[in-house]
Parts: C-alpha cells; sequence; structure tokens
C-alpha cells in the first residue's frame, strides 16, 4: 500500500516538470510580449529612444534573455526561492496575487464538489432504484440539459431569475457595502447567498456526468448474485442499496474525482469571468490577452499541479477503497 | 461488415438450426441500424439534427429573410409578433405582421415599440432579397419568406446594431457547427493514428505517447484553451483564425478516442482471427484496416458522436469570451456575446435565443451518441 502511494508521489515530479514546459510554451506561443505594443505606441509617437526604452523595460523584467535560459530561470525562482516572477500590468508580485485570488477559486471548487455529490449520489441511486418511472425519466433529461447549457449562459440565465425575481445582490462574492469589512454574521449570509449561483452553475455539469455514470453502476450491481443472495436470505432493500450496492457504487465516484477536479476548475475559470467574482478567472484572462506572462504561466501551473494532485488523491483513496487496484 | 467477423458468425450458427432463422443471416452493420431504429429519442434527434444541417448549415441564405450584415434602422426591436388574426379579430389565411413605429418613454428612457393595427404587412413566400452567394459559388436573391413594405419582419428580434437576430442566428449556426464538425475529423485522425501507434508499437513509443495524453488531461480544458486562443494573432483573417480555434479545440478531443483505440488494439491483438491473419502472413496494413478497424469502429462511431458537443460548447465559451472568433464572422457564442451584463438581458431577453440553439444541437448530438452507443453493444 505505502509503495504504492510512494511510487504515485514520485510520479508526480516529472509530471509537474513536463506540465510547467507545457505551460512556458503555451505562453511563449503569441508573437511579441507584453511591451510590444507600447513600442509601436512609442515609436507611432515619434519617439526616437523607442527601442532603448522598451529594450530597458524588458531587461528589468528579464525578458531579454533566450527563451531556454528564461524557462530555467522561471522555473529555478519558483522552485527554490518560490517566487512567481511580477506582474506587470498590475506591478504586484504574482504570489501575492496568486494568495489574494487561489483561496477563493479553491473554496467555490471545494463547495462545488461537495455540492455534486450531496445531490448526485442520492438522485443517481434512486434514479436507478426507480428506474423508468417519472422521477428516472425527470432526472435523465435534467442531466442531459445540465451537460447541454453552457456554464456562462447557465450563469447568465440564474443571475437574470435571482435579479429580477428574488432580488439577489449579483455579482461578485459580497455586496459593496461588505467590502472591506470585518466578519460578521450579516456579511457572511452576504457571501453565502453570492456564493449560490457560481457553485450551482460549476457543479452543474459534472452533476449531470456523475448521476449518469452512477444510476448506470447501480443498474449494473442490481443484477449481480449477491444482491441476489441477500435478497434471498430475507435482507431488508433498504439495507441491500445502501450497504451493498452503495459500497461498489462508490467505486466510481471515487475515481471520478480525478476528472471532475479539471472540469470544475474550468467551470470556475469561465463563471468567475461573467459573474465577476474576484478568483483567478478574470485575472487570467486579463494576463492572457495583455500577454502578462509571469502571471498566465504561473496560473496555468499551479491548476494543472491542483489538478493533478486531485487525482493523485483520488487514485489513492480508490487504492484504499478497492485494494485489487493496488496489485495491478 | 469485416470478413473475420462474418466468418465467425457463420462458424457460431449450430448445425440443425431452423431454416427460417438461417435464412435470415444479418450482417453486423444492418443489425446496428436495426437497434439504432428501435431507440425512438435517437431517431427523432437524427432527424432533427439533419433539419438543421438543411437549413442552417447548408442553405442559411435561403432560409432567412435577410443578410446577417444587413442594419436596419430600428435597434433593439423586440421579436416581430407574427398574427394570423387582426385587432377586430377577422381570421386572414396568409400571416402578417403590423406596421410599427419606435418612441421613447419620457419616463424610463426606453425605446417601446408602437404598432399601428392599421397598416397590415403580408408574409409573402419565395421573395426577392438581399443577394447571396450559397456555398460560396452560387449567386441568387430568392429567400423563402419576407414582408411587404420597407420595415422588415424578425422572428428573433434585432440586436443593438439593428441587424435581423433571426438570419444571423441561421449563419451563426452554421459556423458553430462546421466547427464542430471539423474539429472532430482533425481529432479522429489523431486519435485513430496516435492510438493506433500507441497500441501497436508499444514499448517506449506507448509510453511517450500515454504521458503526453496524461500531461494534456491533467491541464484543465478551458484554461488551455483560453492560453492558445488568445494567442491568435488578432489581425489573421476571419478565415485563419476559425481555423486555428478548430485545431486548438480538437487537441484535447483526441486524447480519449486515442485511450480507447490503443485499448481495443491491445485486446485484438491476441484474439484468433489476428493471430491467424499473422500466421497466413497477411500485411500489417491489411490486418490493421481488414481485421481491427472494422471491430471498433462502431465505437469510433459513439466517441465522435459524442465529442462534438465538447467542441461547440468550447467554440461558445471562447467566442463569448472575446477570444474565439471575431465579430464579423457570425458563430453562435459571438451572437451570446452581446448578452453579457445583466442589464442587456433583462432589456434585451431575445439575445439568448442563440444560446438556446447551443443547447438544443448539444442535446441532438448527446441523444444520438446515446442511440449509437446502445446500437454499438451487442450485448446491452
Amino acid at each position: 500500500m505505502w509503495a504504492y502511494i510512494v511510487r504515485r508521489l514520485i510520479y508526480l515530479i516529472p509530471m509537474v516538470l513536463l506540465i510547467s514546459i507545457v505551460a512556458f510554451i503555451v505562453i511563449e506561443l503569441p508573437p511579441g510580449d507584453i511591451f510590444t505594443n507600447e513600442e509601436l505606441q512609442l515609436r507611432r509617437n515619434g519617439n526616437p529612444n523607442a527601442a532603448r526604452i522598451v529594450e530597458a523595460r524588458r531587461e528589468i523584467y528579464g525578458l531579454n534573455e533566450p527563451v531556454i535560459s528564461r524557462y530555467f530561470i522561471w522555473m529555478g525562482r519558483i522552485v527554490f526561492d518560490w517566487d512567481f516572477g511580477i506582474s506587470v500590468l498590475s506591478q504586484r508580485e504574482v504570489t501575492e496575487i496568486l494568495r489574494e485570488r487561489l483561496p477563493t477559486t479553491l473554496l467555490i471548487t471545494a463547495l462545488s464538489i461537495i455540492f455534486t455529490w450531496v445531490v448526485a449520489i442520492p438522485i443517481g441511486i434512486y434514479s436507478a432504484v426507480k428506474k423508468y418511472t417519472v422521477f428516472d425519466y425527470s432526472t435523465t433529461f435534467v442531466a442531459f440539459l445540465g451537460m447541454a447549457i453552457p456554464n456562462f449562459l447557465l450563469a447568465l440565465i440564474l443571475m437574470l431569475f435571482a435579479f429580477n425575481t428574488l432580488g439577489w445582490g449579483i455579482g461578485g462574492l459580497m455586496s459593496q457595502e461588505f467590502i472591506g469589512q470585518p466578519m460578521s454574521m450579516a456579511k457572511f449570509l452576504d457571501m453565502a447567498q453570492h456564493l449560490v449561483i457560481p457553485v450551482i452553475v460549476v457543479a452543474m455539469s459534472s452533476m449531470a456526468g456523475l448521476v449518469r455514470v452512477l444510476r448506470g453502476m447501480v443498474l449494473d450491481e442490481m443484477g449481480k448474485l449477491y444482491v441476489l443472495t441477500a435478497r434471498a436470505k430475507g435482507m431488508p432493500e433498504r439495507v441491500v442499496i445502501w450497504k451493498h450496492i452503495l459500497k461498489i457504487a462508490m467505486i466510481p465516484v471515487i475515481s471520478t474525482i480525478g476528472w471532475i477536479l479539471p472540469a470544475l476548475i474550468s467551470g470556475e475559470t469561465i463563471t468567475a469571468i461573467v459573474m465577476n467574482l474576484p478568483t483567478i478567472g478574470q485575472v487570467f484572462l486579463r494576463s492572457l490577452q495583455a500577454q502578462d506572462s509571469y502571471v498566465s504561466g504561473a496560473l496555468i501551473l499551479i491548476l494543472s499541479t491542483l489538478t493533478i494532485i486531485g487525482s493523485l488523491i483520488s487514485d489513492i483513496l480508490l487504492a484504499v477503497v478497492d485494494k485489487r487496484v493496488v496489485y495491478s | 461488415m469485416g470478413a473475420a467477423l462474418s466468418s465467425l458468425e457463420e462458424s457460431t450458427t449450430p448445425p440443425g438450426v431452423h431454416p427460417h432463422l438461417e435464412a435470415r443471416r444479418e450482417t453486423q452493420w444492418y443489425l446496428f441500424r436495426q437497434k439504432f431504429r428501435t431507440h425512438k429519442l435517437a431517431r427523432v434527434s437524427l432527424w432533427v439534427l439533419l433539419f438543421l444541417v438543411v437549413t442552417c448549415v447548408l442553405f442559411p441564405e435561403f432560409f432567412s429573410p435577410y443578410s446577417p450584415q444587413r442594419v436596419f434602422d430600428n435597434q433593439n426591436l423586440p421579436p416581430s409578433r407574427v398574427r394570423f388574426f387582426d385587432a377586430d379579430g377577422r381570421f386572414s389565411f396568409v400571416p402578417f405582421v403590423y406596421a410599427f413605429t419606435q418612441e421613447l418613454d419620457r419616463e424610463t428612457f426606453q425605446r417601446i415599440t408602437v404598432v399601428d393595427t392599421e397598416d397590415k404587412r403580408s408574409i409573402r413566400i419565395f421573395v426577392l432579397g438581399d443577394s447571396y452567394r450559397m456555398l460560396g459559388f452560387i449567386p441568387g436573391r430568392l429567400r423563402l419568406f419576407g414582408v411587404e413594405g420597407d420595415q422588415g419582419v424578425f422572428l428573433f428580434g434585432t440586436d443593438k446594431l439593428g441587424r435581423d437576430l433571426f438570419s444571423r442566428t441561421l449563419h451563426a449556426t452554421r459556423i458553430s457547427m462546421t466547427i464542430g464538425l471539423v474539429g472532430v475529423l482533425l481529432s479522429t485522425l489523431l486519435g485513430l493514428l496516435l492510438g493506433g501507434v500507441s497500441g501497436l508499437q508499444g514499448g517506449w513509443v506507448d509510453g511517450l505517447i500515454q504521458r503526453a495524453i496524461d500531461v494534456i488531461l491533467s491541464i484543465p480544458t478551458i484554461p488551455l484553451w483560453m492560453a492558445l486562443a488568445a494567442s491568435i494573432p488578432r489581425n489573421w483573417s476571419p478565415l485563419g483564425i476559425y481555423f486555428m480555434i478548430t485545431i486548438i479545440i480538437s487537441l484535447i478531443g483526441w486524447t480519449g478516442l486515442a485511450r480507447t483505440v490503443r485499448g481495443k488494439f491491445l485486446s485484438l491483438r491476441k484474439e484468433d482471427f489476428v493471430l491467424a491473419a499473422v500466421g497466413f502472413n497477411a500485411p500489417m496494413l491489411s490486418i490493421i484496416t481488414r481485421h481491427l478497424i472494422p471491430n471498433f469502429l462502431s465505437y469510433v462511431l459513439v466517441s465522435l458522436t459524442l465529442s462534438v458537443p465538447a467542441m461547440i460548447l468550447g467554440e461558445t465559451a471562447l467566442s463569448f469570451l472575446g477570444i474565439g472568433l471575431q465579430p464579423p464572422v457570425v458563430s453562435l457564442g459571438v451572437l451570446i456575446q452581446q448578452a453579457q451584463n445583466i442589464q442587456d438581458i433583462t432589456l434585451y431577453p431575445w439575445l439568448l435565443i442563440p444560446g438556446g440553439f447551443v443547447v438544443i444541437i448539444v442535446l441532438l448530438y448527446n441523444f444520438i451518441g446515446d442511440g449509437l452507443r446502445d446500437a454499438a453493444d451487442p450485448y446491452s
């Protein structure tokens, strides 16, 4: 068991290195850099020193080095000094931006995972038990709809509904009057209200998939001999389902953490942009458009690393639940 | 389908079986079609999808009343009400709309539309309208319907520049659907090729491709797409951007297919009929194309159908964020981009109609994919 965990942990290192290379390449793909526009502007204004000014700027941010050495400097600083560079756009350290924005992203993602499970597991099991009933058909329909509706469209529609019908304040993480205020009950409730729509939106697409997987899994298990045996021995149906079938059906649920996490982070990014949430989504989009490469590079790297760690956790949990995994 | 399979079926038919049954020996393709036909939802979806392909992908110029770029004087106009009964309750066999004027409400400072119930404008079919080039080369002016007079008929209303949203939605559906299809073609080629090589070659090539898939899958899709799409220079031609977006979106889709294909190759190459073919010294290429590929073609078909929605959703998301297709081109994402803030949607809710098209198209593909999956699996 421990050998398996250690092996998976060691496998993490080359994966993160590979991802850092991919992240770097992706960020370096667009021609020019963040100063290219500025140089053009200076030239258009007839500034004779345009090239020198911009060159000096590049030197400050270490952007005039050759590409390969830039990668090693970037990675070196991250590994040894935990320094992700400086955002040219906002003139702040990337580490500071991350410290400010990442917790909210993680909060929304974590809440979405919990929400996904709390809703999907009972619904998935119940619609398998009540196969081909109105309940089954309607949840299947909603699940299909959930997979078909784009995140941002769902966010827009729910915002419209919450704003016009329920009269909620929308957009952002809290209402204007609470920004900068110390934590209080009122502020907490206000934040909770602002989180409802993002969590529903982010959870919706993976929830739909999970309901389908779970329903199929439970249906498969219900035809098996151990279920027949349990029933033949007069075990109540409740125990058969919640004790015997659920144990097996949970395996795919755990293994989905691996693929749910990237989906949730994807969904969170775009939802945050639409709903103006103070998470990494907005910063990421802006840094990409302005070629603020230290910020966008760091974000791709961190989001991907989080995803890998997530799938690692899911693999280990899977090994704990289902011992066969370790030996195959 | 597949010489190997049909001969297998033959050999498994027990001797002395009922002659009537024996006469109806069916090919795998026939069974596949029969089974698909019993899946009602999938069959209906297929017809609706075909309808969309004809009206939106092939001939949107004919089915839409105006050119998608034509600008009318009436901005942000709500959808026109097509009527059969006039204000006095009289029935008219030919549908009509009322002429209207737009006035400014002095209290709310919003434009309101006032219809003139005296002035009926009949809707005519097969009218001559804005000129177009169908499929890019057939010039024409004939349009399915139009309205008399100088004002237009706007089934979905108009946008903030006064362009007919219905015509724009039909043209946008063409772009969004073809992006999905071209993207799927690309990712199929990549998936078949790399998955096949991975499964057949094994060794370090297999390891390399598998690690590459691991890496790609561990980068969250939307951020990766965003990064790649943002790297397309803004001054490229619309066509160039279109193809780059397609390539970017299909970069990720191939991984799932490659895994399936690899798994199939690994399990199939130990099968008796493959070993027999190898024993007969059949050339590798013919083993792959004649014995291996026919055996998992149905899986490929299913995986293809199910990966189209992801691509359409991807294009929509990127265009919505402003880093996908750019405005002179109309895609469904570009259209929804106009409905970005809550004020606009509250005032002009019809701007969300293109979003409904996205949902419907994705649903159709999912239903068809479900039907195909059931049909492809002979054991269910």
